[in-house]
């Protein structure tokens, strides 16, 4: 999956979210992203992840092995 | 996705036989996994004792818990039957000192090396 992949699927899930990725191994495969959204605010940590891998509908560990996440709400 | 009983089944024995416990790729000692291996590595820093299940040893326990948690992947921490996260929250959790307080409040007994 590309990092544009990634930034497209969040954004789509999470309109207002601002994404910044980092490709940890340039293998395609392993990623880091901190989303910065207001719908994660008074969500706990669990739910805010959730949400960024609900985004991937189903892809996230499969296609995508390994996305490092930082969730803030601003 | 429902899980078949008796995988929902063996899942619910080890979560609640073990105030904390780890779903993990490979054992303790020989962690299949860099992000398994991390939260080994975190819990035997903060010394809490912690039941674990190697998920590579069965397809179904791979798939179910991911199922059980609604959470894709693996590692998967518990703590007294609560999913706590994987890998990231757990580092995050450990940093920031949360975890050692999450312990401590459920009465866990730690012993730091």
């Amino acid at each position: 999956m590309t990092l544009e992949q990634i930034e497209q699927f969040i954004k789509e899930a999470i309109p207002d979210a601002t994404v910044e990725i980092e490709d940890l191994k340039g293998d395609g495969d392993h990623y880091s992203a901190t989303v910065i959204s207001k719908s994660f605010s008074g969500k706990t940590r669990v739910e805010q992840h959730k949400m960024v891998y609900d985004a991937f509908n189903g892809k996230m560990g499969s296609d995508l092995h390994a996305l490092k996440l930082k969730t803030l709400s601003e | 996705m429902k899980n078949n009983d008796h995988v929902s089944q063996n899942i619910e024995n080890e979560i609640n036989s073990n105030e904390v416990m780890l779903f993990m790729k490979g054992t303790p000692v020989f962690p299949q996994c860099g992000f398994s291996a991390r939260v080994v590595d975190i819990l035997t820093k903060i010394g809490v004792k912690f039941g674990s299940v190697n998920v590579l040893e069965s397809d179904e326990m791979r798939e179910g818990i991911k199922k059980y948690s609604n959470w894709p992947t693996i590692p998967q921490l518990y703590v007294k039957k609560d999913f706590i996260g994987g890998c990231d929250i757990v580092t995050e959790m450990f940093e920031s000192g949360e975890l050692l307080e999450l312990l401590n409040t459920n009465g866990i007994d730690v012993n730091p090396s």
